[in-house]
């Protein structure tokens, strides 16, 4: 709307101009239209959850909804696109028990904030903020923040939608990027465009929430590392290992968000990068992998929008530890109950890390990304990267 | 010298009273804070006895105070009394007391308890025991000063004279020891009066503790406990060298007559019996009996059947009291309490009273508080050794719903037990009174009491389990299910929908709702209806109208009623099954307001009225 005002004021100033501004203002309105059948999609999904629970209440059926059910046991492998999907077992959401009838009251209340202040109105919430605007619903409050989160989830399956389509963020930070990689960011303030190594500071460029504003100029890489540490990711950038590799270098911080998993298989899919992941040493760290790989169990529903599945593992693995004589920790006990639930995940159920758990598990020991560091600062980058990259056939 | 003579020479007598000076440990007085307790208990026991055999609700006052390094224990009641000769004996000389030689249920059995109170309040402080006993109204009252002369086991009297004393009648004890005072828990003298409250509701209990802090345990109840009667020896498990003692010593000339005049429950038919299988003479004298006749009669008391001992020789707290005495120390959700009929053992007639108490405040995780009994009296120390807690921890609890975290053992769970062994004769560990010892007859007499009581809980649990899934159910409909309709209507911007039949279904009711088709001024009238619940619904389902109905399908029975007409069916709907039943009438005579239905609970019915 803005655009197109701004086009016919300009369209009094010349000719020229306004053959300009109207093919300008053209896009503006198309966009704007393509947002607004977003829109609608969104809402006619909501409404149509609304008027499913309605029509259960006049034909006197329990008011219900069933939903894939979301557990380590029910996904499976999706041949198709190659990721982790939720499988065929469902569970019956049925206002039968109080909390069951809690979760249906507190789902309409969801459907109806979505729908008259987000979707209306063009605005949006994060899900902090979502979990705040529940005080006011009286018996339909949200307890804690993870309830409303999972019940954006549920919407977002029942939906088969994106919480963007709802304008619902997350306030977690997204990915950093460094490496060479010019793009173009759809902000609220207009596009803007950058280099991923030339026009950023040392932390690198930081993805927004919704990675689809983001538009893939040009880039010079040949390969897409993801880190997991923040030290690990400064010490490649120091060494410059971005330019003697030509690598696209991702902060993952941790666990990863969805913007994070959706700018690797952006960069994979649309650039054609090969994708590694370089993690501490550690049962936790394998599922950091394993999400980017092969898709978490919380959004499964997600998978094939988010999920990597030609992503490799680069380490650190626990042959490296013996390989490289690294400094190494005792594992923990809940470190080897989560290798032990890895080793029953149906995601972990290849030889690759069948035979790397069970190595950790005969070692006992974990080791850190940093552990390098007591070989000498470049150690990493001049010799076990190469090493690992010309293993993996990547360089 | 022979060695003999000479170890012959240092062979003598020992006093009781010397005994128990070098084995205090026997009688309780093994360490500070229980020397305290001890004192208190026996002094308390005694003045509960006595006013209970003289019809007196007891009045008790507990004082403890300090005095220098010593304690000094004072307790005070308003019983009968003491006559002034018999008073250095009762509280100076061991194995000194009127309940030993007869059976009947009383708190002291004995006669030691208050002399070793004395005992070791003398060989610690070294000081006298002071008495003071009015044995009535306008009677002097007598004060003493007294020692134990522990070579003899014989009473001293130090000072004796007349004093005024307020009290209309009644005994006060004051003894100087070495003690160490504790509250906080149970094994204190605060809770071992708290404990003797609980089963002795008629008693009011003052206790002022050193600090001068005055706590009283109210009673809850005015009348007294039934009093206990004397009764002779019980045939069931008498031993051999019981029945040949009573035999030599009885001054009854004839065996028959010994029989039933020597024991309960014998009567001259069984007498008779007895003799003729034992195949002896019914007019022998007892005396002349053999060792080998005695034992063929031990052997006739076990072949036949004698009726239970009298229940007049036990003196049980009752339901109500054990209910009320639990009530009064905790708060709970529910009490459930059990008294067992008497039985015997060795001859010892004997009860089991069981109260269990659960919820309220008590703790939700933790061991099951044991609050054990024995003739009234709480037991503090050696629970682990006693038979009441041997008995619960035989049961298997978790069948009733509570915890028992290795399968045997004190259950965990937010519950309380009391146990009570009442009889004329209760098989103590040891002399001190601690613990209940493992007498088979006892075991099993409490295991069937806690049983009892048990599945009393089980069944109040599980009424409970289906009350919260009503009230669950309850909630669903008043305050959710409103609410996601109203909610819905407002995202869809349509009328709210009606959730009675979702409300029937969720609550397992019977459904009943009319459908209606109008054509040519005539309307067709169905009336559906719907069972939802796990069983046979039958009824009469009435409609009433302003006119004869038409086309009436099944048919209906109709009686005329004031102006309109009541058309009604009996029906019977199965589970999970629904009927309908139909008529025509004209669109102007519609009725107005629901079906009704007759023969059912309203809660179970919606969408009609319920007459």
């Amino acid at each position: 709307m803005e655009r197109s005002a701004k086009s016919r004021k300009s369209s009094r100033k010349s000719d020229d101009l306004e053959k300009m501004d109207e093919i300008d203002g053209q896009v503006g309105r198309i966009e704007a239209a393509h947002r607004i059948e977003k829109s609608r999609i969104a809402q006619d999904k909501l409404i149509g959850l609304a008027q499913l629970l309605y029509g259960q209440f006049q034909q006197g059926i329990v008011p219900h909804i069933s939903l894939p059910s979301r557990t380590k046991g029910n996904i499976e492998f999706s041949a198709k696109d190659d990721v982790w999907v939720y499988g065929n077992q469902e569970t019956l959401r049925s206002v039968k028990t109080v909390r069951v009838a809690k979760t249906l009251l507190k789902t309409v209340h969801l459907s109806e904030l979505l729908l008259k202040e987000h979707l209306k109105n063009n605005r949006g919430s994060t899900l902090r903020e979502i979990y705040y605007i529940s005080e006011n619903w009286d018996i339909a409050k949200f307890h804690e923040q993870a309830e409303s989160d999972r019940l954006i989830e549920d919407l977002e399956i029942v939906t088969s939608l994106h919480r963007e389509d709802f304008h619902v963020r997350p306030e977690e930070d997204g990915a950093a990027v460094f490496g060479p990689l010019r793009l173009k960011e759809q902000t609220r303030r207009g596009e803007k465009e950058m280099h991923c190594q030339e026009d950023v500071g040392e932390a690198g460029y930081q993805i927004p929430f919704n990675v689809d504003n983001i538009e893939f100029l040009s880039h010079d890489a040949k390969m897409v590392m993801a880190i997991e540490t923040g030290g690990m990711y400064a010490r490649l950038i120091e060494n410059g290992f971005d330019e003697d590799y030509k690598a696209i270098l991702v902060h993952i911080k941790g666990q990863p968000a969805r913007s994070t998993r959706r700018i690797i298989k952006r960069l994979n899919a649309e650039l054609n990068l090969p994708v590694v992941v370089f993690t501490d040493g550690d049962p936790w760290s394998y599922r950091i992998f394993a999400s980017i790989a092969y898709g978490a169990i919380k959004s499964a529903h997600l998978s094939e929008h988010l999920v990597t599945p030609t992503a490799h593992f680069l380490g650190v693995q626990p042959s490296d530890i013996v390989d490289y004589n690294l400094s190494t920790d005792k594992l923990t006990d809940q470190d080897v109950q989560a290798l032990k639930s890895e080793l029953t995940d149906p995601r972990f159920n290849t030889p690759y890390w069948e035979k790397q758990i069970k190595l950790q598990m005969d070692l006992k020991r974990k080791a850190e990304q940093q552990a390098f560091a007591g070989k000498g600062l470049d150690y990493v980058t001049k010799t076990y990267l190469p090493d690992r990259l010309s293993e993996m056939g990547i360089i | 010298m022979e060695i003999a003579l000479e170890l012959a020479r240092q062979q003598k007598a020992i006093s009781v009273a010397e005994f128990f000076e070098k084995n205090r440990q026997i009688l309780g007085f093994d360490s500070a804070p229980r020397a305290l307790i001890t004192c208190v208990k026996e002094a308390v026991d005694n003045s509960l006895d006595a006013c209970e055999d003289a019809g007196i609700l007891p009045d008790i006052f507990v004082q403890i105070k300090q005095s220098g390094d010593y304690y000094q224990v004072i307790v005070e009641d308003n019983g009968p009394g003491i006559v002034a000769e018999e008073v250095p004996r009762v509280f100076a000389k061991l194995l000194y007391g009127s309940r030993f030689h007869t059976l009947r249920q009383s708190r002291g059995q004995q006669g030691i308890g208050i002399s070793a109170a004395v005992l070791y309040s003398q060989l610690t402080s070294g000081k006298p025991t002071r008495v003071i006993s009015k044995i009535g109204p306008g009677r002097p009252a007598h004060y003493c000063e007294l020692m134990i002369n522990t070579a003899k086991n014989e009473p001293e009297i130090l000072l004796e004279n007349e004093v005024e004393w307020e009290r209309p009648r009644g005994t006060r004890v004051e003894l100087e020891m070495e003690g160490s005072y504790v509250r906080s828990r149970r094994q204190s003298v605060y809770g071992s009066l708290k404990s003797a409250a609980i089963v002795n509701p008629h008693a009011r209990l003052t206790l002022v503790e050193p600090e001068g802090n005055m706590v009283v345990f109210e009673r809850v109840t005015e009348s007294l406990p039934k009093k206990a009667y004397a009764i002779q020896p019980h045939p069931a498990g008498i031993e051999l060298g019981e029945l040949i003692k009573l035999l030599r010593y009885t001054d009854k000339k004839k065996l028959r007559v010994f029989l039933k005049e020597t024991f309960s429950s014998i009567g001259s038919i069984s007498a008779q019996e007895l003799c003729s299988r034992a195949a002896l003479d019914e007019d022998r004298p007892p005396a002349s009996l053999d060792h080998e006749e005695a034992k063929r009669l031990l052997a006739a008391f076990k072949q036949i059947k004698v009726k239970s001992p009298p229940v007049d020789c036990l003196s049980p707290i009752g339901e109500e009291l054990v209910k009320a005495g639990l009530e009064k120390e905790f708060r709970l959700d529910f009490i459930a309490t059990t008294v067992r009929p008497v039985s015997v053992y060795s001859g010892n007639p004997f009860l089991v009273e069981v109260g269990l108490g659960y919820g309220g405040e008590l703790e939700k995780e933790g061991r099951v508080e044991i609050l054990r009994f024995a003739n009234r009296v709480p037991l503090v120390y050696q629970q682990g050794a006693c038979a009441m807690t041997h008995a619960v921890e035989g049961v298997l609890w978790k069948n009733y719903s509570l915890g028992q975290p290795t399968g045997s053992g004190v259950p965990t769970g937010p519950a309380v037990l009391l146990l009570h062994v009442a009889s004329t004769n209760i098989p103590f560990t040891s002399e001190s009174k601690d613990a209940v010892a493992d007498v088979p007859e006892i075991l099993v007499e409490i295991d069937l009491g806690l049983k009892e009581v048990a599945r009393k809980l089980r069944r109040y649990l599980s009424r409970q389990i289906v009350l919260s899934e009503r009230r669950e159910k309850e909630e669903i409909i008043r305050k959710i299910l409103p609410r996601i309709a109203q909610k819905l209507s407002d995202v869809l911007e349509k009328d709210v929908p009606d959730i009675g039949p979702v409300v029937a279904k969720i609550m397992g009711n019977l459904l009943i709702f009319r459908r209606r088709l109008a054509q040519n001024g005539l309307t067709s009238v169905s009336i559906v209806v719907e069972n939802h619940s796990d069983s046979v619904r039958a009824f009469k389902l009435h409609e009433l109208l302003a006119e004869e109905a038409v086309a009436v399908s099944p048919e209906a029975r109709v009686i005329p009623i004031g102006d309109g007409y009541d058309h009604h069916w009996k029906l019977s709907v199965g589970p999970g099954e629904s009927t309908t039943v139909s008529y025509s009438i004209h669109s102007d005579s519609m009725p107005h307001s629901e079906p009704v239905v007759e023969g059912l609970d309203s809660e179970i019915v919606t969408g009609a009225r319920v007459i």
